[in-house]
Order: structure tokens, then sequence, then C-alpha cells
């Protein structure tokens, strides 16, 4: 693994941990002390060094191990990465988009060699070399989003334009909050978000697809989601709800601080420039409980967003059973002093 | 047929018209055919639009069969089919033989809706391409998101789903591709502790 990545898993004996350096620069979501649905979307804008912001897309210390989860749930099943006919030209951009900024953000483990077409990439730490023709699918071992979203942290859906409506067409979907791609392909923007509690009535989700139809090529947004996992399962998946299910009832007082996680999803949107779609890369972050009370405010914060978000949201998220468990755990972290405002530790 | 508020997945489905084209395929199951049939008495022309017409029809998942009435009305073919899955086949070929301005109406059951609309998608038609009306049966086709497998013919919720045998709740969530409700494990965080069935479609 080197010094750079954890050898740890995701599953089974969940060896998963954030390093204190890991926990610093976590992408803590919430600005303020209370969380309601908003578009909340910003340039991404490379950010402060250190942070996740600081490159296009992010490599950190869980990227080995996480692109080994990633195979085996693949191996499982099939059907969480799909493209369907017509999307291979987005997923040739895609690859570009992530060639190019992985190379010239982070020379040490990634390089790009172009020669016309003819490209040569290489992956220092996972011992990828490929030499293959750009726009040429033979030439590679899978599909272009497949190939490129096997070695990328996050997960990935490519969205089509057409009609003034945007349409889920194809994805690397293996570190969901509880969302099935096999099942949402090919629906339209509005469709796809239909389960979400609340937010139609606010219309959010009118308001996110105006401003992303027009999202402009070399313009990228972001904007952050978060739920709670329990245990460091990055697959929380429907198709495995039952495998996963029962662990939310075995927490416990003693276990909660080790065990539950919060679970930040950094959510980017970028115009691709041939096929004209949306790539929406959605990177997951999970810090256990005991390692984000370290930071004091987030720890005050955090209690204070548990405590006060609605029954309805919390049921959507799915920790509704252990909100009181949570509550129990974080008051003892916040002794009601005031906090900062924004998202950075002080 | 007025259906409570739901999820923007849910379809909605519409009033058949006659629309002008140079053929007209008509798919129904059960009360689907008064569909058809009141579009019939409705068309400007209904001797031209039966007589480029062909009919697929097949009871409906609560028996109703009305066969005589639509072969009464003497369409250019008419065809009926003990199941969808039977009729399956010659859908398919009807469609791959499709020339520009066929018209597609699909009215009955919403799986039989939903395949119509699939299979035309599968065709390379849009979906949109094919005229909706809702009748009769509310029973409702519901993938399993854990096996995948299909239960035709829902109607209570939970139900058990027929492949795998896990305990399903139905879902408004609708998936055009899969012409079917999403069903997912109502019983994944406490094994074994199901409400009791409710009659929710029949």
């Amino acid at each position: 693994m080197g010094l750079d990545f954890n050898d740890e898993t995701f599953r089974g004996d969940y060896t998963f941990r954030n390093s204190p350096r890991a926990i610093a620069r976590f992408p803590f979501p919430f600005p303020e002390d209370s969380y309601m649905y908003s578009v909340n979307m910003e340039p991404h804008l490379p950010g402060r060094p250190g942070s996740v912001f600081e490159h296009v897309f992010d490599v950190d210390e869980h990227y080995v191990a996480e692109m080994r989860d990633r195979a085996l749930v693949l191996a499982e099943d099939p059907l969480r990465c799909q493209s369907l006919p017509h999307m291979t030209l987005a997923g040739w951009d895609l690859l570009e988009l992530i060639m190019v900024a992985k190379a010239r953000d982070y020379p040490q483990w990634f390089s790009l060699t172009q020669d016309g077409n003819r490209w040569h990439w290489v992956i220092r730490p996972l011992q990828i070399e490929q030499s293959f023709t750009f726009l040429d699918e033979t030439t590679l071992p899978c599909g272009p989003m497949e190939y490129i979203t096997r070695q990328t942290q996050g997960d990935f859906t490519l969205q089509d334009q057409r009609d003034d409506n945007l349409w889920i067409e194809a994805g690397m979907v293996t570190t969901q909050a509880d969302w099935s791609l096999d099942f949402d392909i090919g629906m339209s923007f509005h469709e796809w978000h239909a389960p979400v509690p609340l937010a139609h009535e606010m219309r959010v989700f009118d308001r996110a697809l105006k401003f992303l139809l027009n999202l402009q090529l070399g313009a990228p947004v972001r904007r952050f989601n978060w739920t709670m996992t329990v245990d460091p399962l990055l697959d929380t998946s429907p198709e495995n709800y039952p495998k996963w299910g029962p662990s939310k009832t075995t927490m416990t007082a003693d276990t909660i601080g080790h065990r539950q996680h919060l679970r930040v999803e950094l959510q980017t949107l970028h115009r691709l420039p041939r096929s004209n779609a949306i790539v929406f890369p959605i990177r997951c972050y999970l810090i256990k409980f005991e390692e984000l009370v370290t930071v004091p405010k987030w720890a005050r914060r955090l209690h204070r967003v548990v405590r006060d978000i609605p029954d309805e949201l919390a049921t959507y998220k799915g920790f509704i059973r252990n909100k009181p468990l949570m509550l129990d755990y974080l008051s003892k972290y916040d002794d009601g002093a005031p906090t900062s405002p924004g998202i950075w530790a002080d | 047929m007025h259906a409570p508020p739901s999820i923007p997945s849910r379809p909605v489905y519409g009033t058949l018209t006659a629309r002008p084209g140079r053929g007209h395929l008509m798919v129904a199951d059960g009360e689907g055919a008064e569909a058809l049939l009141a579009m019939v008495a409705q068309a400007e022309d209904a001797s031209n639009l039966l007589a480029t017409a062909q009919i697929i029809y097949m009871p409906g998942p609560n028996g109703t069969d009305l066969s005589d009435r639509l072969q009464a009305l003497t369409p250019a073919r008419f065809h009926r089919s003990p199941s969808f899955a039977a009729a399956l086949p010659r859908l398919q070929k009807v469609l791959a033989d499709a020339h520009m301005g066929l018209q597609i109406y699909a009215a009955g059951s919403e799986g039989l809706i939903g395949q119509v609309q699939q299979q035309a998608m599968f065709a390379g038609l849009p979906w949109q391409a094919v005229q909706t009306e809702h009748r009769g049966s509310t029973v409702r086709r519901v993938q399993c998101v854990h096996c995948k497998g299909i239960t035709e013919n829902v109607r209570t919720d939970p139900f058990v789903c027929s492949h795998c045998g896990l305990n399903l709740f139905v879902r408004d969530h609708y998936s055009r591709r899969i012409a079917a409700f999403q069903g997912v494990n109502i019983d994944a965080e406490d094994p074994g502790l199901v409400p009791p069935a409710q009659e929710r479609f029949a």
C-alpha cells in the first residue's frame, strides 16, 4: 500500500479509519447549526490547500482500499455499472476529464502521455499502466466510463440533456446512500429524485434543474449532501439492504462512537465537451462519531443539527431509530457555546 | 380514473384520442377494451381508423374479457391473446416492422401499459409516442430491488416476492425501463416483524 494509502476494509472486519490528517480535512457539511434542504450550489473552484477542495478530484488515503471495495461490489453485482448505448461518448469525455486533472494535480501518482489520440496512462498506487487510442473502445478492457470509474473514488452518473431535461443514462454506483442505478437509469431529473420527501414541495428540484440545464463547460459546481451510516460500509445499496439493515439495531451506547458514521457526499457537476452531457461525481466521505468529536466545533454543531432535524428527514435518511442514541452521545460534547460560521474547524 | 397525489416518478395516464396515422396499433387488456371502444366511437373517421388498425387484446388481471365487443369493430386485424407474455412475440414483431406514422395506443392495467411503452422503447421509439389510458384493475407489477425478480398482479402491501420470498413493501417509485414499481424489503431491520398485508390494489 505504501505510506500514502491505508490498508483497510469497508466490510467484514471494517478496519476503515481516518488518520488525524484525514479528520482535519474532513468535509464537514454544515455551515450553520441547523439543516434544511437547499440547492446550495457553489462554483467548484480550487479551494484551500490540503482540503478536499484543493483539486477537481480529491485523492486521499482511502483511495486504494476504496477501489478494492468497488471491484468486490462489481464482482457480486455487475448491474451497479451501466451505460445506455448512446452514452459512450460521454464516457470518453469523463475519462479525459479525470485523466487530465489527476495527471496535472497528482504527478507523483498519475501520469498521462498524449500523442494525438494515442494515450498512455499510469496509476502508480494501483499498478495500472494502459496504452490506448482515445475514442476507440476496442483498445480498453471495458467501456470508457467503467474503465475510468473503476480507478476513481466516488460514484458517477452521466446525464444526457434533451427536451429541457436531464436523463440519468449511465453510471457507476457502488458507494450510494440507498438508491438503485439499475432501477433509476433512464429516468428524468424529477423522476429519479421522486422519493425525496419535502424537497419537491419546496421546488428545490425545479430550481436545481433550471440551474443545471445552463451549466457551462469549464465552470463546474459543487454541493454537499449527507446521511448517517452504521459501520463504515460504502455499499449501502437498496439491493443489499437486507444484509446491512440489521446493523442499525445492534448499536449501543458503548459502540456508537466507533460504529456510527457521518456520511458526507461531495457532489460536483461538470458539463462535458463532446457529448454535452453532465457528469455527476458523488464522492462519499465517512467519519466515525469518535473521530468527529475531536473537533469541538463540529461536535457541538452536529448535536444541534441532529437534535433539530424534522422527523420526516431523519426517517428518509434512515437514522430515526438511532436518533436518541446519537443525541445522548453527541450532547456530551455540546456545552451550548456559540459556533463560528462556516464549515471549517476553528 | 383519479389517482391520489403521488411522487413525480409515478406514471400519469391520459385519455385515448384517435390521431391521424398510416397505421394504428392498439393494445389493451380487460376494461381497456372500453377505452378503445370510446376512442373509436369519437373518431372523426372511424371506418378509416379501423381499416388500418390492428388490435392485440387479452383478458385483464381480474378476468374481464371483452374480446367479443372489440372483435365486433372488425378492425383490419384482431388478435386475442391469453396473456401479455403470450402476446409479446407478436407485439415485438409489429413494433420492429413499424413504419413512420404508426400510432400506438395502450389501455387497461398499468402493467399492460407499462410493458407496451417498454417494448416501444426497446424498438427505438420514444415512450411518449404511446398514448395511454388506465382502466380497470389497479394491481401492480413490482420489481424486487433485491433479487430483481418481477411479481405480476400485486394486490397487497406488503407482499411476498414471488422469486426470493422476501416481504416487500410497494413504493410509488416507478421505472419505465423495467415497467414496474419498486418493492423493498419491509423487515430488513427487524426480520420477521411484518405488518399485516393490506389490500391496496384490486
